[in-house]
């Protein structure tokens, strides 16, 4: 059908091309011009595809401007102008700074437009200097199938240096080719070749869009392919769910790591961890705004500045918690639960009536944007730096416990309180500063959960039961297990996901637990000897 | 009078709140001989101000502030100062019930307006019960007509979260495609929890479904905060809204107002009234909404436009009544007319539902949203949709037949069809 509509596309391109240059001598080109002013979608598109065929020298800078929603045109006289990156107005038929009127309105576009103007580009780049361009002109040909293309494509595909470009210029050529039901037999065979070395979503969407007329041994040759790319795809599709379980299970772990502290090493039923969460969240979003506001060249490193303030602030919380409210209730693990779970509704209606009810933005830097392909695994930069980040937090945390004097008493205490306050150690205080550590990571965490949720008063809610999940899952009391208890739910998740689905997923995973925990209560790490007791 | 408190706050069932909290539902009860007495007319505001639902809901607490301000400016209304009691049902279904009950049996107001609009899934309709927000059929079915005829969609995903109002809306999409010739095989439904955040998988799902070499499109019915983790996924793994378009009916001004809207460049909403929309009432209001919260960034959107309807379609009818007793004004409120933001009028209808027109509108870059269609004229609301087997021989008419859902077939009153 995608065929099809190209085809018509193309036929109607090719109609306007007609008309365009037999009028083009005739007409001047401000006619063409003049249709961008009428603020109607279809003039627009016949506008762009007159004049990529137009071979006028400003039709490239023209596009380009309508694509960046810097097409200017004014409703009275219908005149098009350029605002350039620096915002000077030029006329956009002759490329010179123009006086322009008071009042100019943007040349709107919409998806339609959007693909006509990537296929009008494509053509019209297809020799830009640039490596970048080049490639994207490619892509964009490679989408738009457009066989008015081939020309320019075989004088690129001469030139190219670069094998990448090349590659991916020869791939372009062969849709088109593949999809042109006047090109020979043979050469259409080859095309399946190449899209079918190409071996990823884009060659299955491409190949299965063959029109039901083609000739037999085409289709078939086209059927064989799509069968070994969905094959191999099949493979890539395991390493994939593996990834994303990846991904979810260090979610998983920095939202519970902070609660493995509280609620693991010092027994404390802490309902309002989320919101130490959210608290890390926010204060992103402060560090965020105030670089905007003083100095936006440092946007790039807000995420490294908000990481140790986050951890001031949600740790400061977490004391203030403990020392106002929790060291009341030791030793009550109901009252405990209550106390904190209305703590979490006030923490969470304060932040509400400070910040507002609505999603606060928090930006990602450039270099947390984006994705790259290894192999025909997709791997976005945001998710793989959260990894990297939650191990990094795990192998700090583990040897501040077992390397440093706060790490010493802190296992002290919680193992023989007694015993600790006999040798000198101050329990109290300790406590104080293990709540705090447990509440601070989870700040930490709420630093980079703002990358992948909404930063918004409800932040905490939706890691509150994961956390405790992993913790119970992995063993009370040991970092390692939970550690391995987050990875396990995780990738466990994502490869019941694709069958079960989201929802029943999400509870198979929660019955296994509970089964689990019959069968071993303490978790699959359990502590072993004197501790168990303490 | 009493008869009427009765049908609103013990029907046993949960179901008439249950669609309540989904639809911007205004009802008008109250003991009246109390509000006689009094010189002010208490109008009882239910919005959620805390809880999940707190992020959309707030503004419409503050709509309601400033229409009842601005009638209060214009003298109020039959002579007296209208005074609004505002409650907080805290996002909690059980308590916008509990909430309501307080409002009109101890606070004796003259009428509720509250209750959230974007997700109403029709399939409903109450004697004290007034539906400004949109019907499926004026939000879900128009859009997919676009996507179908415009963007020549053939390949649908039905993506939303798991309750009540993707799967009755995905059910009449689902019916509705299958009218409209398209292969089971060619739709995909899926549902999500509440509040899910790991897209990774769903949107690899998304890709794979449309590389079947036909278009494709996702019409989401994915509840509020789970949108945006949602878009940013399909951003990060490359999915264009030139490739594969959104259309999303709970994504609005209010909702883009604290994000990056760049990775959502071209998805689309369906709704009623844009900001973006030019029309001299427009303006006017924008403006005046401005100047009212004293935020020059405050935006406007679809859910506001409905209680400015609702808000007017209710004095209107008060005035025409002489009177703030519920059952007259119940009476009154079917043929009464009230512009809308975008240059139409909106008209009450029989089946207490109302007429509006339809956009489909594309983001911008700013949060906006630039309109690409809009339907020739305005949409009835249907209470009961034509494409369920189980309604669409239902009519709602409270003027005429004086019910709900009378069935066609059967000829008779209060009948689920088979």
């Amino acid at each position: 059908m995608r065929a099809y509509n190209g085809l018509l596309i193309a036929l109607a391109l090719a109609l306007i091309v007609l008309v365009s240059v037999t009028l083009a001598r005739a007409q001047s080109s401000s006619d063409v011009l003049a249709k961008f002013a009428t603020d109607d979608f279809s003039d627009t598109a016949e506008a762009v595809a007159a004049l990529a065929a137009s071979g006028h020298t400003m039709a490239a800078p023209i596009i380009f401007a309508l694509q960046d929603g810097r097409l200017l045109f004014d409703a009275k006289s219908k005149k098009i102008f350029i605002k350039d990156t620096s915002g000077a107005i030029l006329d956009a038929a002759t490329g010179q700074p123009a006086a322009a009127a008071a009042e100019l309105e943007t040349v709107r576009i919409n998806n339609r437009l959007r693909r006509a103007i990537e296929a009008a580009l494509g053509t019209l780049t297809l020799m830009a200097p640039e490596p970048q361009k080049r490639l994207e002109a490619a892509l964009a040909v490679y989408k738009s199938r457009d066989e008015k293309a081939l020309p320019a494509l075989d004088t690129a595909i001469a030139k190219e240096t670069n094998a990448n470009i090349k590659r991916a210029l020869l791939e372009a050529r062969a849709a088109v080719i593949l999809l042109s039901a006047d090109a020979a037999e043979a050469a259409r065979l080859d095309a399946v070749g190449v899209i079918r070395a190409r071996g990823d979503q884009e060659a299955l969407s491409l190949l299965s869009s063959l029109p039901p007329d083609a000739p037999p041994a085409l289709a078939r040759a086209a059927a064989s392919a799509v069968k070994s790319i969905q094959d191999q795809l099949e493979i890539w599709n395991g390493v994939q769910n593996a990834w994303y379980g990846l991904s979810l299970g260090s979610v998983l772990l920095l939202a519970a790591i902070g609660l493995a502290i509280t609620f693991g090493v010092m027994g404390i039923i802490n309902m309002a961890h989320g919101e130490m969460v959210m608290i890390g969240a926010y204060t992103t979003f402060m560090v965020q705004e105030a670089i905007r506001t003083h100095n936006p060249a440092l946007f790039d490193y807000s995420l490294l500045m908000a990481v140790p303030l986050a951890f001031v602030v949600a740790g400061a919380v977490g004391i203030a918690i403990e020392r106002g409210i929790i060291r009341f209730l030791y030793g009550r693990p109901l009252e405990t639960l209550l106390a904190t779970w209305g703590l979490s509704l006030i923490l969470q209606q304060a932040v509400r009536t400070i910040f507002g009810p609505t999603n606060r933005e928090v930006g990602a830097p450039s270099w947390m944007s984006g994705a790259f392909e290894l192999g025909h695994l997709n791997i976005t930069y945001g998710r793989l730096w959260i990894i990297c980040f939650t191990l990094i937090v795990f192998v700090a945390l583990l040897a501040m416990l077992r390397f440093t004097r706060l790490g010493l008493e802190m296992r002290a205490v919680t193992q023989n309180r007694a015993m600790a306050a006999a040798m000198g150690i101050r329990t109290a205080r300790i406590d104080a500063l293990t709540f705090g550590l447990g509440s601070g990571i989870a700040g930490i965490a709420g630093v980079a959960l703002s990358q992948i949720d909404n930063v918004s008063p409800n932040l905490g809610q939706g890691y509150i039961i994961d956390s405790f999940m992993v913790v119970v899952f992995g063993g009370v009391g040991n970092l390692w297990g939970t550690l391995v208890g987050a990875f396990t739910l995780g990738i466990a998740n994502k490869f019941l996901e694709p069958y079960a689905g989201a929802v029943l997923g999400k509870i198979a995973i929660l019955v296994l637990i509970i089964l689990f925990i019959q069968k071993r209560p303490r978790g699959m790490f359990a502590l072993k000897g004197r501790a168990v007791e303490a | 009078m009493s008869k009427s408190i009765q049908a609103v706050v013990t029907r046993p069932n949960a179901r008439w709140w249950l669609a309540a909290t989904a639809g911007l539902a205004f009802a008008a009860t109250g003991a009246i001989q109390a509000a006689k007495a009094q010189d002010t007319i208490k109008v009882g505001i239910l919005h959620s101000l805390s809880g999940t639902m707190a992020i959309s809901e707030t503004t419409l607490k503050d709509t309601m502030l400033f229409l009842i301000d601005e009638q209060n400016k214009k003298g109020g209304l039959l002579g007296k100062k209208l005074e609004a009691v505002v409650v907080d049902p805290a996002s909690n279904w059980p308590l916008f019930a509990e909430k309501a009950r307080e409002l009109i049996s101890k606070d004796k107001v003259a009428a509720v307006f509250g209750c959230w609009t974007v997700q109403y899934e029709g399939e409903e309709s109450e004697r004290n019960v007034f539906y400004t927000g949109a019907a499926p059929n004026q939000q879900a079915i128009p859009a997919v007509d676009y996507l179908m005829k415009d963007e020549k969609v053939k390949r649908w995903v039905l993506a939303g979260t798991d309750y009540v109002y993707p799967r009755t809306t995905n059910k009449i999409l689902e019916a509705y495609l299958k009218a409209k010739g398209v292969a089971a095989e060619d739709i995909m439904l899926n549902y999500t929890p509440f509040g899910h955040s790991d897209w990774q998988t769903i949107v690899a799902d998304i890709k794979k479904f449309g590389s079947a070499g036909k278009k494709t499109a996702v019409v989401s019915t994915i509840n509020g905060d789970a949108n945006v983790p949602f878009y940013k996924e399909l951003g990060n793994q490359g999915v264009k809204a030139t490739d594969i378009p959104v259309v999303a009916f709970s994504v609005g001004e209010e909702e883009l107002a604290g994000l990056d809207t760049k990775p959502l460049l071209g998805h689309l909403a369906a709704w009623n009234y844009f900001q973006s929309i030019k029309s001299a009432g427009n303006d006017a209001f924008i403006a005046k909404w401005k100047a009212y919260t004293k935020n020059q960034k405050r935006v406007t959107n679809d859910p506001m436009e409905a209680h400015v309807i609702g808000f007017d379609m209710w004095v209107k009818a008060v005035e025409k009544v002489k009177s703030t007793d519920p059952d007259k004004v119940i009476d009154a409120l079917p043929g009464i007319t009230a512009p809308n933001l975008t240059g139409g009028t909106s008209t009450m209808l029989p089946n207490h539902h109302i007429t509006k027109p339809v956009f489909i509108g594309e983001i911008r870059p700013d949060g906006q949203f630039d309109v690409v269609w809009k339907t020739p004229g305005l949409v009835p609301g249907d209470a009961w949709s034509d494409f369920l087997p189980g309604s669409k021989d239902l009519e709602a008419d409270w003027v005429k037949l004086k019910c709900g859902n009378y069935n066609n077939v059967t000829k008779k009153c209060g009948g689920q069809a088979s």
